[in-house]
C-alpha cells in the first residue's frame, strides 16, 4: 500500500496540526510529556505505542476533549492552520466540528441508526431538506462501511447494533459531519477483517480530502493505512516521521523493540 | 424469666456455639484450616446460626399464640350467667385482665404473697379489699367468678412464661449442638449459612410484603363494612360531599368525585411547581455546576425534604396564603375570598416536593454514561444541546418514574392541605377557591367522637382504598417505566 508517489506528495502538504512541547497532567500525573508533532493535510499519521502510553490522551488534546475531564490540565501550544486551538477566543464546539472523532469505545446514542448519523447533521445545519438528510445519512452509512446491513432498518436502536457494527456506526457518524481532520482512536478494535479492510478503504478515501489521525495497536494496519507514524511510550514521543522509516529503519531502540514485539 | 434476659442468654447461646464451633473444626483439622472445606468461622457460624434462629423463631410464635390461647381458655371459665345482661363476654375478659394485673403489681409491690394471690380458695371479698388497699382496684365490685377467672389468668400466663423460657432456651441448646455435631473438614458449612443468610433475608422482604397485606386487609374490611351502609354506586359518582354530623342521621352525601378532584386539582399545581424547577435544578446539579457548588448547593436541596410538612402547612397558612390574598385577593384582582385556596396548598406542596424531583433525576442524569455526552461533544455539539437531545432523551423514562412518585407523594399529602387548601369540598375550576382532598377528609371524618359502625367514619376506610389503589397505580406505572428504562441500557 505504501508507495513511493505518496512519499512524494507528502513534502508538499501543508501542515494541519503543529503542537509544540505539549505537556498533559491528570491530577499528578503527568500523562504527556514534551510532544512535538505536525500533522499534515491529506495525510494519514498513526499513533502507536503500549497501552497506556498516552496516545488517546494526546488524540483528545487536538480537538479539546479533555476539557470534559475536570482534572486534566494541557500546556503548551496546539495549533491548527496556524491558530491556537487553546486561546481563549477559540470555541471548543467550532473547533470538535471541524476536528471529528470516533472513540475507542463505540458509543451510540439511544436513538434511532438514522437518527445517530443524522445527529451532526442536524446540529450543524447541514441538510437543506428531509431529502438531502436522507442522502447525507446514506452516504455517510456507506463510508462507514454499514449501509447494506442496516438499510432496511434505520429506525431500530443503533443500540441494538453488535458491537463492532456500534463501532461503523460511529464511524458513519463522524463522518456525516464532514469534519476537516478525522480522529479515530483504535476504530477497528472490534471489527473483522472484512470491515476492517472496509474502514481502511474509506480512511485512505478520506485522505483525498482531509487529514487522519488514527490510534492502532496493530503494526500491519499503521503500515497499511498511513504515510506518517508516531510512536508513544510513557507519554514520550519517542520517533516520528515516514511510516516506511519507522517499520524499515527505526532510528531508536525502543521503537525498534516495539515493532519488532519485545515491548508493549 | 423477663423476655430481655431471654433473649441475651439465647444470643450468649449462640455466641458459645460459635466459638466452640469454630474451635471444634480447626481441631477437626488438625489445626490446619486448608483441610476445612470451608473457612473455620463458617462452622461457628453455623452453629451460631441453629442455636439462635429456631429459638427465637419460637420465641415469636410462643409470644403471639400465648394470649389467645390463655384468652379463649379462660374466656370459657366464666359461665354464661356470670355475664350480666347490659354487659358482654369481652367487656367480662377486660375486667378479668385488669383483674390480674391488678394481682401481679400487688404481689410485684410486696402487699400480697404469692400464695394469697393465687389461693383459689381465698376470699373473694378479702382479696379485693387487699387489693383496693394496694391501690390497685378502681372499679367498686370483683364478683367470684371474675376473681377466679383473673387467678386462673395469671396462673396460666405465669407458666406460659416458664414454659416458654425452658422451651427456648432448650431449643437454642439443642440447635447449638447440632450444629457442633455437624462439624467435619468435609461439611459445607458455608454453603449451609449461604442459606442460613438467604433465609434471613427472605424473612426479612416477607415481613414488609405481609404488613402491606395485613394493611390492605384491615381497609378491605371496613370498606365492604361501609359498602353495606352506603351504596357503592353513590360513593363513586356523588358529586357532593356533605357528612351529617349527628352520625346516625342517615342523610348524608358521600360522593367521592368532590374530593377527588380536590386531590387532582392540587396535585397538578404542586407538580407544575416541582417538575420544572425541580428538573431544571438537577440538570444545573449534575451538568453545569462545578464541583465545590453541587457539593454545597445538592445537600442545601435535600434539606427541603427534611423539613416535616407540618411546617410546610404552617408556611402555607401564615406566609404563602396572605402572599396571593394581596395580589389576587379583595384588593388586587378580586379572584380569590380567603387565603386557604388550591393555589396555596398547591404552590407550598410543588416546594416541598422539589427536593424529590431534583434529587432522583440527578441520580439518574449521572447514571447517564459519560461517553455519551463525549460522542455528542465530539461531533461539536454544545452542551445544552447534548443535554436536550441526548442525556434528557436518554434519562428520560427514569425521570417520568421520579415525577411519578412524586405524585403518589402529593396525593398522600395531608397537613398542607388541612392548612393552605381549607375544608371544603367543592367541584370547581377556580385555583384561587378552598377546595380539599381525600387525605384530609379522611383525618376529619376520624377525628373527634367517631362511632366506627356509622357510614360517616366507615368512608374514612373507602377514601383510604381509593387513596391506596390510586397510588398503587401510579406506583405501579413508575415501576414498570423504570424497568423499560433499565433493559435500553442493556
Ligand atoms: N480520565 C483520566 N483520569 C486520570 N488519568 C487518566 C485518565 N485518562 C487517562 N489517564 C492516564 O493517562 C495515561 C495515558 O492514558 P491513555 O488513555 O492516553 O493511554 P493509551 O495510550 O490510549 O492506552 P490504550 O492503548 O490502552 O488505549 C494512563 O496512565 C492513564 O492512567
Ligand atoms: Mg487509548
Amino acid at each position: 500500500m505504501y508507495d513511493t508517489t505518496s512519499e512524494k506528495d507528502v513534502d508538499q502538504k501543508t501542515i494541519k496540526f503543529s503542537a509544540r512541547k505539549v505537556q498533559v497532567f491528570y491530577g499528578d500525573t503527568h500523562a504527556i510529556k514534551d510532544v512535538d508533532v505536525d500533522i499534515e493535510d491529506k495525510t494519514v499519521t498513526a499513533f502507536i505505542g503500549p497501552s497506556g502510553c498516552g496516545k488517546s490522551t494526546f488524540l483528545r488534546c487536538l480537538n479539546r476533549m479533555n476539557d470534559t475531564i475536570d482534572i486534566c490540565r494541557i500546556e503548551g501550544d496546539i495549533r491548527l492552520d496556524g491558530e491556537d486551538i487553546y486561546d481563549r477566543r477559540v470555541d471548543p464546539v467550532q473547533l470538535r466540528a471541524k476536528v471529528g472523532m470516533v472513540f475507542q469505545k463505540p458509543n451510540p446514542f439511544p436513538k434511532s441508526i438514522y437518527d445517530n448519523v443524522a445527529y451532526g447533521p442536524r446540529i450543524h445545519g447541514l441538510a437543506r431538506s428531509k431529502a438531502d438528510l436522507d442522502q447525507i445519512v446514506e452516504r455517510a452509512l456507506r463510508r462507514g462501511a454499514l449501509w447494506d446491513e442496516v438499510k432496511d432498518r434505520l429506525h431500530a436502536p443503533g443500540t441494538g447494533l453488535s458491537g463492532g457494527q456500534q463501532q461503523r456506526l460511529c464511524i458513519a457518524r463522524a463522518v456525516a459531519t464532514e469534519p476537516e481532520v478525522l480522529l479515530m482512536d483504535e476504530p477497528c478494535s472490534a471489527l473483522d477483517p472484512i470491515a476492517t479492510a472496509q474502514v481502511e478503504e474509506l480512511i485512505a478515501e478520506l485522505r483525498r480530502d482531509y487529514s487522519v489521525v488514527i490510534v492502532t495497536h496493530s503494526m500491519q494496519q499503521a503500515a497499511r493505512v498511513s504515510q506518517k507514524t508516531a510512536f508513544f511510550h510513557l507519554g514520550n514521543l519517542v520517533e516520528f516521521g515516514e511510516t516506511g522509516n519507522i517499520f524499515t529503519n527505526p532510528e531508536d531502540k525502543r521503537t525498534e523493540s516495539y515493532i519488532t514485539g519485545r515491548i508493549g | 424469666m423477663p423476655l430481655f434476659w431471654l433473649i441475651l442468654a439465647v444470643l450468649g447461646l449462640a455466641s458459645v456455639g460459635y466459638v466452640l464451633g469454630r474451635r471444634r473444626a480447626l481441631q477437626s483439622a488438625g489445626g490446619d484450616s486448608r483441610k476445612l472445606h470451608s473457612l473455620p468461622s463458617y462452622y461457628g457460624f453455623n452453629a451460631a446460626l441453629k442455636s439462635a434462629v429456631p429459638a427465637l423463631l419460637l420465641l415469636v410464635v410462643w409470644l403471639l399464640a400465648q394470649p389467645l390461647i390463655v384468652n379463649n381458655t379462660v374466656s370459657e371459665l366464666i359461665p354464661d350467667s356470670a355475664v350480666p345482661e347490659s354487659s358482654s363476654r369481652g367487656l367480662i375478659m377486660a375486667e378479668v385482665r385488669r383483674a390480674a394485673e391488678g394481682l401481679e403489681n400487688a404481689v410485684a409491690a410486696g402487699l400480697m404473697t404469692e400464695e394469697f394471690a393465687g389461693n383459689a380458695g381465698a376470699d373473694v371479698e378479702e382479696i379485693s379489699q387487699r387489693l383496693k388497699d394496694a391501690g390497685q382496684i378502681v372499679t367498686s365490685e370483683i364478683t367470684q367468678p371474675v376473681m377466679r377467672a383473673a387467678q386462673h389468668y395469671r396462673a396460666m400466663n405465669t407458666t406460659g412464661g416458664r414454659m416458654m423460657s425452658v422451651a427456648v432456651l432448650l431449643l437454642a441448646l439443642v440447635g447449638c449442638l447440632w450444629g457442633l455435631r455437624e462439624v467435619a473438614p468435609a461439611f459445607r458449612a458455608r454453603n449451609v449459612v449461604e442459606n442460613g443468610i438467604r433465609a434471613l433475608l427472605i424473612a426479612a422482604a416477607s415481613i414488609a410484603i405481609l404488613t402491606t397485606i395485613g394493611i390492605l386487609l384491615s381497609l378491605v374490611f371496613n370498606t365492604i363494612e361501609f359498602f353495606r351502609l352506603y351504596p357503592a354506586w353513590d360513593f363513586f359518582t356523588g358529586l357532593n360531599w356533605a357528612p351529617s354530623f349527628s352520625g346516625r342521621g342517615g342523610s348524608s352525601d358521600l360522593g367521592v368525585i368532590p374530593l377527588l378532584w380536590g386531590t387532582f386539582y392540587i396535585s397538578i399545581v404542586a407538580l407544575a411547581v416541582a417538575v420544572p424547577i425541580g428538573l431544571f435544578s438537577a440538570i444545573y446539579l449534575s451538568e453545569y455546576a462545578s464541583k465545590p457548588v453541587r457539593a454545597v448547593a445538592k445537600p442545601m436541596l435535600e434539606v427541603l425534604a427534611g423539613i416535616p410538612t407540618i411546617v410546610y402547612g404552617l408556611f402555607a397558612l401564615l406566609t404563602v396564603g396572605p402572599l396571593l390574598m394581596k395580589v389576587f385577593g379583595s384588593d388586587g384582582l378580586g379572584w380569590m375570598q380567603a387565603g386557604t385556596a388550591v393555589m396555596t396548598a398547591g404552590l407550598v406542596m410543588g416546594i416541598m416536593l422539589i427536593p424529590f424531583v431534583s434529587s432522583l433525576s440527578d441520580d439518574i442524569i449521572n447514571a447517564v454514561p459519560q461517553t455519551l455526552r463525549d460522542g455528542s461533544y465530539g461531533l461539536g455539539a454544545t452542551r445544552s444541546e447534548t443535554i436536550r437531545q441526548v442525556v434528557l432523551p436518554a434519562a428520560l423514562p427514569g425521570i417520568v418514574g421520579a415525577i411519578l412518585l412524586a405524585a403518589s407523594r402529593a396525593i398522600g399529602e395531608t397537613m398542607i392541605v388541612v392548612l393552605g387548601a381549607g375544608a371544603a369540598a367543592r367541584l370547581s375550576l377556580n385555583p384561587f377557591e378552598a377546595m380539599t382532598t381525600v387525605t384530609a377528609k379522611i383525618v376529619s371524618q376520624l377525628t373527634g367522637d367517631a362511632d366506627f359502625a356509622s357510614p360517616e367514619a366507615l368512608v374514612a376506610f373507602a377514601l383510604g382504598m381509593t387513596l391506596f389503589v390510586i397510588t398503587l397505580g401510579l406506583n405501579i406505572l413508575a415501576l414498570y417505566i423504570v424497568r423499560k428504562y433499565r433493559e435500553q441500557y442493556e
